[in-house]
């Protein structure tokens, strides 16, 4: 037994099945996807960049009830809030500090309005300091442009819920 | 080495033939460098993209060049290189410290003045060609120990002082397995060891000296730092070993000097047990046919085998702890060549094998 050990060691058998099995794993098929032109399927649930959405008629869905201020887990969410015009009450002031944030997707499951969401959008950066604080006319932009996204995802997840 | 014909003449009639000889070889040592860190460059291209295979990935694939995916890589890789600041640290022995690049770069590069290209193409076909390959190969190790030391590191000094005591290990068991090839050929010159190897596949060297082709390849794994044998530039360990503090092209030249030295193993892998430029259909086809003909392109074709295994072994392997290091070269290489040259020792005395035929 000692001497089978013996030779194995020197004929470098052990070696040689492991040089074998990278050398098969060199011909797989590779699992790598070309990031900027492939990209892997995402989930219509994928919580990314924050939106604030309106109603058809153009009117802000958020009625300021702070509910998402106070899910929030890492307290990224700062509202001030006030009676408007029309006597409604509303937003003066809705901050989103994406580096806090934690993307947890808390603040869409809170808001009885369906106003703050979590789109799929996750290719943003910032290039200057303060770029990460999300105001609420950056939201509401967000809200705008990709609208008809946010409507299809959140029909997609209705029938879940 | 190239036999120039009229344009020498034309040459010698121009500047005198005291001239000419420097100046042709000038130009075919600047050709053969650049040829070779070319090579180096695109080993570098090959060792990414094979590691990357074995890994399932893709490896670079972003800088194209001549519709090839990936290939400008190498360029792209010399071009930010090149415009890196060079970082020199305060409490560096600044002299050394800018010496060592050359230190390992110089060796591995003047070796290839005995290498054999082809049959009748070296630079300097000098007797004790074996020799100098030997002396040259451990000058290289100098750059590294004064890279460490310099650096005023402890990070690079460790790397350093682990660099060397490997290639003292490594050196032995190298050279004894040279000592082989040697006795084998009956000569230093490696052309004419490669001419003792004649007469197809089974008679070059490796046949009869399967044990030392294996502890020459791992020993030259280990002599030129490369995994498994990488304690000396071990990442998790000592951040980079030796070259921490190089930036720039400072680094560039210790990472041509490794890339070059690892294909001066291939080739020398080669040169020793595989025959040279000696053709594989020697003696199975005709010999009017280019094909058996010895040539640099069995030259090329076979050093790519080694070249390839190295990056193969790379990829498989994790890093020896320092010790096993240790014993694997003291208590396992040097026996098995030791032992080995007693068996060759026999062979050659009751003309066994290749030594048939002999006086």
């Amino acid at each position: 037994m000692q001497l089978r050990s013996f030779v194995k060691t020197y004929l470098l058998w052990e070696l040689l099945q492991g040089l074998g099995v990278t050398l098969r794993s060199m011909f797989r098929a590779k699992t790598t996807i070309n990031y900027p032109e492939e990209k892997t399927p995402q989930s219509f649930r994928f919580r990314g960049l924050h939106a604030l959405r309106r109603y058809p008629n153009g009117e802000e869905r958020c009625i300021a009830c702070k509910l998402c201020e106070a899910v929030c887990p890492a307290l990224a969410i700062t509202i001030e809030s006030d009676v408007a015009a029309d006597g409604t009450r509303r937003t003066t002031r809705y901050d989103i500090d994406l580096f806090k944030c934690i993307y947890c997707g808390f603040c869409e499951e809170s808001c009885p309005v369906d106003a703050i969401v979590e789109t799929r959008l996750h290719e943003y950066h910032m290039e200057n300091r303060g770029e990460n604080i999300m105001n609420k006319d950056k939201l509401l932009a967000v809200g705008e442009r990709y609208e008809d996204l946010i409507a299809a995802d959140r029909a997609a997840d209705a029938r879940y819920r | 080495m190239w036999d120039w014909g009229p344009l020498r003449e034309r040459l010698e009639e121009l500047l005198t033939p005291y001239w000419t000889t420097p100046l042709l070889t000038a130009v075919q040592i600047v050709v053969v460098m650049v040829s070779l860190i070319l090579t180096m460059a695109f080993y570098t291209l090959a060792e990414r993209k094979v590691i990357g295979w074995i890994q399932s990935r893709r490896g670079p694939n972003r800088v194209n060049l001549l519709g090839l995916k990936g290939f400008g890589q190498p360029f792209a890789d010399v071009i930010k290189l090149m415009f890196k600041e060079i970082v020199i640290p305060t409490d560096a022995n600044k002299f050394l410290f800018r010496l060592a690049p050359f230190l390992a770069l110089v060796p591995a590069l003047s070796i290839w003045a005995v290498i054999p290209f082809a049959p009748e193409r070296t630079f300097a076909n000098i007797d004790a060609g074996l020799l100098y390959v030997l002396a040259l190969t451990s000058m290289g190790v100098y750059g590294i120990i004064l890279a460490g030391w310099a650096a005023n590191s402890k990070y690079a000094f460790l790397g350093a002082m682990r660099s060397a005591a490997q290639i003292v290990a490594y050196e032995i068991a190298m050279g004894f397995a040279m000592v082989g090839v040697l006795m084998a050929a009956g000569s230093l010159n490696l052309g004419a060891i490669i001419r003792a190897q004649q007469g197809g596949p089974l008679s070059w060297n490796w046949f009869w000296l399967f044990p030392l082709v294996v502890v020459y390849f791992i020993a030259g794994v280990a002599e030129t730092n490369r995994a498994p044998f990488d304690v000396a530039e071990g990442e998790s360990e000592i951040v980079a070993g030796f070259h921490v503090d190089y930036s720039g092209m400072g680094f560039a030249l210790f990472f041509i000097a490794e890339y070059v030295n690892m294909i001066l193993i291939s080739a020398l892998t080669v040169i020793f047990f595989f025959g040279g430029w000696l053709s594989p259909f020697d003696g199975y086809l005709p010999d009017e046919s280019w094909l058996a003909a010895p040539s640099f392109f069995w030259f090329g074709l076979k050093t790519i085998v080694p070249m390839f295994t190295f990056l193969w072994v790379r990829a498989t392997f994790p890093r020896y702890r320092y010790d096993q290091i240790m014993r694997l070269g003291w208590k396992a290489l040097i026996p098995v060549t030791l032992i080995w040259l007693l068996v060759e020792g026999v062979m050659v005395y009751g003309r066994v094998g290749p030594w048939r035929g002999q006086h």
